[in-house]
């Protein structure tokens, strides 16, 4: 149990900010925290892809849109006409079919956002894997060029067909009301809940991430990074170790894409834009690569401040001058390795 | 008695150059092997056939039985063949013990989902894995570096990581490439005795090695190359007397 | 579809290509002299045409797009040596991720000087409404400009890189580096000259298409990865091959427009570039041997 303190010590730390929030009446700042949850999580499948077995993807956003686009179609289209034929009697049977008032009295029969869920991580994950099969082989620069590629794929189509709402993104997406008395939204009631949802999805990944790292896969997957040659001799079959995490990543993304998009009530096409694939770098970056709790807290910092619109204009240019000084003067991340590493045998003690 | 290992008649072209031409050799179980000759005779070639690294233009590798020209070298590496690296090949991100528990990777079988999940069995074959490295720690007085960056051991040390990596999985043959490359006086005789104790333990090692006095102490049989023809095979003893690996090594136009 | 039709698609897909072939021999200079590729090559082109356009407002044409060139290979040799040169030892990641970095600063830079605005340079003769006729295809005179600045820049790089000593030394950089030193050659002058003529040439780019295409803060990134396809397509470290690929792109983005829609044109270059990345990295015209010896 002692590997899970810190994961301890930040549920927490999550309680002591959502009740100091409470105590200065500072409420709405949970909407900025929560929706920072969802991005970090995307940012969290990248540091396994990029930090940890070192193959950089600067595609990230690209899976978040997937998650998210899914979802907020699938909720949006009308399936009145088609409730009579053998699939949708099948999601019915189910429960998958619900209805809902649009603002003109129209009902509306769309697909549960459960269904949609497994739709979004299966898109993605399949999409992760179609790609990352050939892609994966590659290297460097190329590896780089071809995910920022996928990334520019991804936003192309989305701007350029009608059923995702080209420019203008999918905007009147409806409440995710995942049991009685809960439901993904931005309706102020919902706000706590919504935070300590969020906060629930980081702990479950960082559990499931941070076994991950410790296990015998983790071990492959940081010894890609270190020397793929040394991987490949000790019998890891690095093209499916690759492929896999790929996937991890893209999952975890297209989860956050789900989940903020039913937070937001919409997405757009700028969630899918090469800048933001780019922000997700940067964060995974800035917590020192190899590191999950490094982008778990820069990445919170650098989301809040930039969703606050701390940073004005210069938004974009944050993350810019972050990438640049970080390889300039501490490639090695700003919360360094080696001091996280002693930190964490203090916690475990001697293995 | 079969050979663990049969090499029959490979070759390998690249371009207009025959670097490997039709080499063939047996390596029988529990002995060591050593392939040596002058700089460009096909020695590395010939390992990174077996290793799976290049494919060989024409022959066969067989290993326990298994043909294995045409395996990726991880493919080479599950069927109990393990090397080392002339040129290190260590995982600098990695710790020590991480980096040879690595060597451990095809004893063991949780994937990702148990991985994450942190099953029984993922944290089962994690113990058995530790117990079955720590004394290869222990004997290569590498103990006290087990937590350490393995970047920042000295080169030696680093070698020592190597080795101990490569026999993590009890191997069923060692591939050693260069093991005493950069190494200094003192910490090649270390290396020496740890092969000797490899031997009595009755491993089975095929070696490629530059250093002629270690070659001639631990081998039990030695092939020679030059300009990737297989010219002689015999005892070091043997070896020691042919006219023709005397002329290659202290005569005629390549000396 | 009618010859004049037709006509009309090929010239308007070589000048996009030559924008691409601009790009594409900006990476291939970087690439020959240090390994890496630069992400924010696109960027150049941007600031080429938008350093003209503001001087072009107060001094002829040629004067500024010359000023314009010379401010951005300046700006390029800067990036060079403050940032690129102290980077050296880092890995390839690190290079990857500095270079897209400095795109982003480059383009936010230009965001908050030019705005969002879209700029177009003046045309180098004639206006938007004057056309020249060839074989009954209508073709804007800063077509033939365009073409003709390719021709010129391809031919005097040949030159440059054949016969000119500093050419050849910079080649023997790429062959070569520790060669090259030992041979007395600057090799850090000749990678700050490769990131000045690099930025050069992109700018050159950026001037001659701005009539047509027009200039805008967060064009870089498109260029980048279209130029990239098309260093791809033509062979890494080929930089004349990069105009053949360059117009070959031109003409299939052009021609794609007539069966499937607008938006999908760049998602067709882009699924070029993942094929042939995935099935020849060594690009249509280079040699798959020696790509062989290459780590892709």
């Amino acid at each position: 149990m002692k590997k899970y303190l810190p994961v301890m010590l930040l549920a927490g730390t999550v309680i002591i900010i959502q009740l100091l929030t409470l105590i200065t009446g500072k409420g709405f700042l949970l909407t900025q925290l929560t929706m920072s949850t969802w991005y970090v999580i995307a940012a969290l499948g990248l540091c396994m892809v990029m930090g940890y077995a070192g193959q950089i993807s600067l595609g990230q956003a690209g899976f978040f849109a997937i998650g998210g686009y899914t979802t907020a179609v699938l909720s949006t289209i009308d399936f009145s006409a088609r409730t009579g034929t053998s699939v949708f009697s099948f999601f019915d049977s189910l429960g998958l079919l619900l209805t809902r008032q649009t603002i003109y009295g129209d009902t509306v029969i769309y697909l549960s956002p459960w269904a949609a869920l497994i739709a979004a991580i299966l898109i993605a994950g399949l999409t992760a894997w179609g790609l990352g099969v050939p892609v994966l082989k590659l290297r460097g620069h190329y590896l780089g060029m071809a995910t920022m590629g996928f990334g520019i794929i991804v936003n192309r189509i989305v701007v350029g067909t009608k059923i995702f709402g080209e420019a203008d993104g999918i905007s009147n997406v409806p409440p995710f009301k995942m049991f009685p008395g809960f439901e993904i939204s931005g309706k102020v009631g919902f706000r706590v809940g919504n935070y300590y949802f969020a906060w629930l999805v980081v702990i479950i990944a960082l559990i499931l991430l941070i076994n991950l790292i410790n296990s015998r896969a983790g071990r492959a997957l940081k010894a890609l990074h270190g020397s793929e040659d040394a991987a490949d001799a000790m019998g890891v079959n690095t093209a499916r170790c690759k492929t896999a995490v790929f996937i991890i990543g893209a999952v975890l993304a297209a989860v956050a894409g789900f989940f903020m998009t039913h937070y937001n009530g919409g997405i757009g096409p700028s969630e899918s834009s090469v800048i933001k694939s780019v922000r997700y770098v940067s964060i995974v970056a800035v917590g020192g690569m190899a590191n999950i709790w490094g982008t778990l807290i820069m990445g919170m910092l650098l989301n809040f401040l930039s969703l606050r619109g701390v940073f004005g204009h210069f938004d974009d240019a944050v993350f810019g001058i972050i990438l640049v000084l970080m390889m300039m003067f501490m490639p090695d991340g700003f919360i360094r390795k080696e001091v996280f590493y002693s930190i964490k045998t203090l916690f475990r003690g001697k293995k | 008695m079969t050979p663990l290992m049969r090499i029959e008649n490979l070759n390998k072209h690249f371009g207009g150059l025959h670097a490997v031409n039709s080499v063939s050799f047996d390596v029988q179980k529990g002995t060591i092997k050593a392939i040596i000759g002058p700089n460009g005779a096909g020695k590395t070639t010939i390992f990174n056939m077996i290793a799976g690294y290049f494919q060989p233009s024409s022959g066969e590798v067989h290993f326990n039985g298994k043909l294995i020209t045409g395996m990726k070298p991880f493919m080479t590496a599950q069927q109990g063949l393990l090397r080392t690296f002339q040129n290190l090949k260590v995982c600098k991100n990695l710790t020590v013990i991480d980096n040879i528990l690595l060597g451990y990777h095809t004893r063991a079988k949780a994937g990702f989902i148990s991985g994450m999940l942190s099953t029984k069995r993922s944290r089962r074959e994690e113990r058995e894995a530790l117990e079955a490295v720590l004394p290869l720690l222990e004997w290569l007085g590498i103990m006290d570096k087990k937590d350490t960056f393995v970047g920042n051991l000295s080169f030696g040390e680093q070698r020592s990581v190597e080795l101990a990596r490569a026999l993590a999985p009890n191997p069923a043959m060692l591939l050693l490439d260069e093991p005493a490359a950069g190494l200094n006086m003192h910490e090649t005789e270390g290396l020496a005795r740890n092969i000797s104790e490899l031997k009595k333990q009755g491993r089975t090692i095929l070696l490629v090695e530059h250093d002629m006095g270690l070659v001639m102490d631990i081998s039990d049989e030695i092939v020679v190359l030059d300009f990737g023809v297989k010219i002689a095979e015999g005892r070091p003893s043997e070896i020691q007397n042919n006219e023709d690996v005397i002329r290659i090594y202290l005569g005629g136009d390549d000396a | 579809m009618a010859l004049n039709q037709i006509l009309q698609y090929i010239f308007s897909g070589i000048t996009v290509g030559s924008i691409y072939a601009f790009v594409a021999i900006g990476y291939n200079i970087i690439y020959n002299s240090t390994g890496i590729i630069n992400f924010a090559q696109g960027e150049f082109v941007m600031l080429g045409g938008m350093i003209a356009y503001t001087f072009s407002n107060f001094m002829p044409l040629l004067p500024a797009i010359i000023a314009a060139i010379l401010i951005t290979a300046a700006i390029g040799g800067l990036i060079e040596n403050v940032f690129i040169r102290r980077m050296r030892k880092t890995s390839v990641l690190g290079m990857i991720v500095i270079t897209i970095g400095l795109s982003i600063l480059i383009r936010e830079f230009a965001l908050s000087i030019w705005d969002e605005q879209i700029r177009a340079l003046r045309f180098f003769t004639g206006n938007e409404i004057s056309s020249v006729n060839i074989l009954g295809a209508r073709i804007s005179p800063q077509v033939l400009w365009v073409l003709g600045v390719t021709l010129v820049l391809t031919a005097g790089l040949y030159f440059f890189l054949k016969f000119t000593l500093t050419g050849q030394a910079m080649r023997a950089c790429s062959e070569n580096p520790t060669a090259a030193k030992l041979c007395g050659i600057r090799t850090d002058r000749m990678v700050s000259l490769s990131f000045m003529v690099s930025a050069g040439i992109g700018a050159l780019g950026g001037c001659v298409v701005s009539p047509l295409t027009q200039t805008h803060y967060a064009m870089g990134s498109d260029l980048a990865i279209k130029g990239f396809t098309v260093a791809i397509l033509g062979g890494l470290g080929n930089p004349m091959s990069a105009v053949a690929a360059g117009i070959l792109l031109g003409l299939i983005e052009a021609f794609s427009i007539s069966i499937l829609p607008m938006a999908y044109k760049d998602v067709i270059s882009i699924i070029i570039l993942l094929i042939v990345l995935v099935a020849r990295p060594s690009g249509l015209f280079g040699s798959r041997s020696a790509s062989a010896l290459k780590d892709y």
